[in-house]
């Protein structure tokens, strides 16, 4: 597909410098070999220092940021691109701030008649204000056990864990304490782990297939995200098909009330009871090889290159 | 329709061998993927600093060997390495004492090549192979490869304990174990940083001899001491109980990739016959580079322009250290090589750590990649050889609030240990060996 000599080439965001560079290299150069497969004139750059006198210098056409964790999803690059007037696909900056806030997020939904798991968001301050342990066993007696602990903003479960034991809750503080200023505790929902990508095309947004997550280990860690072969995905997911209508009503929700654009990935829990609960949205879906979106894409009958390549004429086109 | 078992996106997932088992994804190496930025003080990497190599010279040199020999250096070659660098080997292995004859003398690429060829001849899967406590992290990797069982030995501010490497001898045996190999780094060890002196030399060379136990003696950094003088080598004591393995990494460039290993005759043939089945023959161009290089320059001064680059680095480092780090910290000092050694005061864990430490654009490698067995979580090795001294210190600064910043978060949450689970190969990738 070519944008047309005069249009310039189309840019590739990632890297960064958050915990997630490396997992966003690999999602960036899945979407760059996509994009030169379609026939799109394209290149990668890093979230770095040379960056802006690149981009002054090659006049892309469009930019594709697929940089994760902070500054990639916080809308913070996005505000930047949109100073620089390029073109990008992808969700605005406000959307992503509420998105890439998972407690912010998740209220959002929780007013739109979506079940989202109870849980706190508290900054370490808190902890060390009033003391953690009387913090804590507050925490354990409102939600009980299990629990979700992880940090407010970031990915690839970085940070997170499951706390079966209230002993085992003051180290999973640490551990998400060690990303984020914030972290969340929530009410840890047994389920089937179901996540479903949200595609505009043609103005509309559609829910793709949703996609069954399995982990061997029994939690979907950084591990089982990017180490094939761990983790079972099943697409589409084996659910009853009024349920797996309702995971993708609750992605395409999220997807609109949390205003996004493009596209997205909704990570979503199915309990015992049918019931689907929201976890958590993401503005630039990972792309690697064991990433659930491209997984749903291809379950679709889409190819990767081709919708990257018709978001960014969509992107270009408005401007 | 999705398939009844699902996919699991790699269609050989049933086929790997048991020891592929721990070679996954890791947050750790993630974390590393973020230290490659120049923005973050790398304390991580044991990369040389090849940059104060003579560029010209090298380039020069390996120019006129291309146009010259070129249709021999771009061969293949001997599985045993050239004739005339195993000669060379022999003159810059002369200040550790080790006396051999060229054919004792395997060139390998790397020594961990080397490495990878002594456990591979020496061990089954279940043989016990002993090995310091912490140890090399590429050592680890090759013994996990050839399913060894790794026990380690403990040591103090002179290296390898004899007593501990005594006793940890008969407990493998009184187990019904069999104990294989003694692998062991005696000078500026990597990570401890310590170097055995002559006494203890001789008490672990006496222990291995009383059991019968071949010693594998790793000497990258021999002639990286501080004070100019070159440990002598326990294999200058021994030439039939141990086998030395040496490397041009660190005293000419490591991207050429060229060790060695001196080994008693028997073993040598075997070490050979396994070179060719893994490589066939060690490059011939880089050999002949390394050996134009030995025979035209003087590679002794540019050794010595290295160790004292290293020795301001090195003072960098402890100078910071004790500027900045919180009280409880304590470290070792290398009196050669690459590494300190970092114990964090009591209660914090350097593994869990590392994260909010990338985030504050300083890398270290935490403790327990260098065990096999969980130890050294309160422990870091810091690497002073690539940054240069303004840079080390801006990044102990760094790494100083994170200390404290963690120390605060422990006594908040009255942990002491921590919350990360050990996923995956936790090891550095190979530049930061």
């Amino acid at each position: 597909m070519s944008l047309g000599p005069s249009q310039g080439p189309v840019v590739v965001l990632d890297g960064g410098l958050s915990p997630e560079r490396d997992v966003s290299i690999r999602s960036g150069r899945r979407i760059l070999d996509a994009l030169r497969n379609a026939g799109v004139d394209a290149y990668e750059h890093d979230a770095d220092m040379t960056l802006l006198a690149s981009l002054r210098e090659r006049s892309p056409s469009c930019v594709v940021p697929l940089l994760h964790g902070a500054a990639g999803e916080d809308g913070a690059i996005r505000d930047v691109l949109e100073a620089l007037g390029l073109p990008y696909v992808g969700s605005r900056p406000a959307a992503c701030r509420v998105a890439f806030d998972k407690a912010v997020a998740k209220s959002v939904l929780a007013a739109g008649g979506v079940a989202v798991p109870e849980g706190v968001a508290l900054p370490q301050s808190t902890f060390r204000e009033l003391g953690a342990a009387g913090v804590l066993d507050a925490l354990v007696r409102r939600l009980g056990l299990p629990l979700m602990v992880k940090p407010l903003r970031g990915g690839s479960s970085l940070g997170a864990a499951v706390v079966r034991d209230a002993a085992e809750l003051p180290a999973a503080m640490v551990g998400a304490f060690a990303y984020a200023e914030v972290a969340l505790v929530e009410r840890f929902i047994t389920g089937t782990e179901v996540a479903v990508a949200v595609l505009e095309r043609g103005g509309a947004p559609e829910a793709l297939p949703g996609v069954e997550v399995v982990p061997d280990g029994g939690f979907y860690d950084y591990t089982a995200r990017y180490t094939a072969g761990t983790t079972a995905f099943y697409v589409p997911a084996r659910l009853d098909p009024t349920i797996a209508q309702r995971c993708a009503q609750v992605a395409l929700v999220a997807h609109e009330r949390l205003g996004l654009r493009d596209w997205s990935r909704s990570d979503l829990i199915v309990d015992r009871e049918g019931v689907v609960w929201f976890l958590e949205v993401n503005v630039a879906p990972g792309m690697t090889e064991t990433s659930m979106f491209p997984q749903a894409a291809a379950a679709a009958g889409l190819d990767l290159g081709q919708l990257t390549a018709e978001l960014v004429s969509v992107a270009i086109a408005r401007g | 329709m999705s398939s009844p078992h699902g996919s699991r996106l790699d269609p050989w997932v049933d086929s790997y061998a048991a020891r592929a088992r721990g070679m996954t994804a890791s947050e750790i190496r993630a974390l590393f993927a973020v230290a490659s930025r120049p923005e973050v003080v790398s304390l991580a990497g044991g990369m040389p600093f090849v940059a104060a190599l003579p560029m010209d010279a090298v380039a020069e040199l390996t120019g006129r060997l291309l146009r010259e020999r070129g249709s021999v250096a771009l061969q293949y070659g001997s599985g045993q390495g050239e004739p005339v660098l195993r000669e060379q080997i022999l003159d810059v292995m002369a200040d550790t004492g080790v006396r051999a004859h060229p054919d004792d003398v395997v060139v390998t690429t790397g020594s961990q090549m080397a490495l990878d060829l002594v456990v591979r001849v020496f061990c089954d899967p279940g043989d016990v192979v002993l090995v310091e406590a912490p140890s090399y992290v590429g050592a680890l990797g090759v013994l996990a490869a050839y399913q060894c069982d790794v026990v380690h030995v403990a040591m103090d501010e002179e290296g390898l304990r004899p007593d501990a490497l005594a006793e940890a001898i008969t407990a493998v045996r009184a187990a019904g174990r069999r104990p294989k190999l003694i692998y062991t780094i005696p000078s500026f060890h990597n990570p401890a940083g310590v170097t055995q002196g002559p006494l203890r030399r001789q008490d672990n060379l006496a222990v291995a001899q009383r059991e019968g136990l071949l010693l594998l003696e790793d000497d990258p950094y021999g002639l990286l001491g501080f004070d100019g003088k070159v440990p002598r080598a326990l294999r200058a004591d021994d030439a039939d109980g141990v086998l030395y393995l040496g490397s041009f990494s660190k005293t000419i460039a490591a991207g050429l990739r060229v060790g060695w290993a001196v080994a008693p005759h028997g073993v040598r043939e075997k070490l050979v016959l396994a070179n060719e089945a893994a490589v066939l023959c060690p490059s011939n161009l880089t050999q002949m580079i390394v050996s134009d290089y030995l025979g035209s320059r003087d590679w002794r001064s540019q050794v010595a322009t290295f160790r004292d680059l290293y020795r301001a680095r090195r003072d960098a480092l402890l100078e910071a250290l004790s500027a900045l780090m919180p009280p409880g910290t304590t470290w070792t000092v290398p009196a050669g090589g690459f590494y300190s050694w970092v114990t964090l005061p009591p209660g914090l864990d350097a593994k869990a750590m590392l994260p909010r430490a990338v985030a504050a654009l300083v890398a270290y490698v935490p403790g327990t990649g260098f065990f096999v067995d969980g130890q050294g979580r309160s422990q870091m090795r810091l690497s002073y050889c690539y940054p240069d001294p303004d840079r080390i210190r801006e990044g102990v600064r760094r790494l100083a609030g994170v200390v404290e910043s963690e120390l605060e978060l422990a006594t908040t949450f009255g942990t002491g240990s921590a919350a990360w689970q050990a996923f995956g190969l936790q090891s550095p990738g190979p530049d930061l060996r």
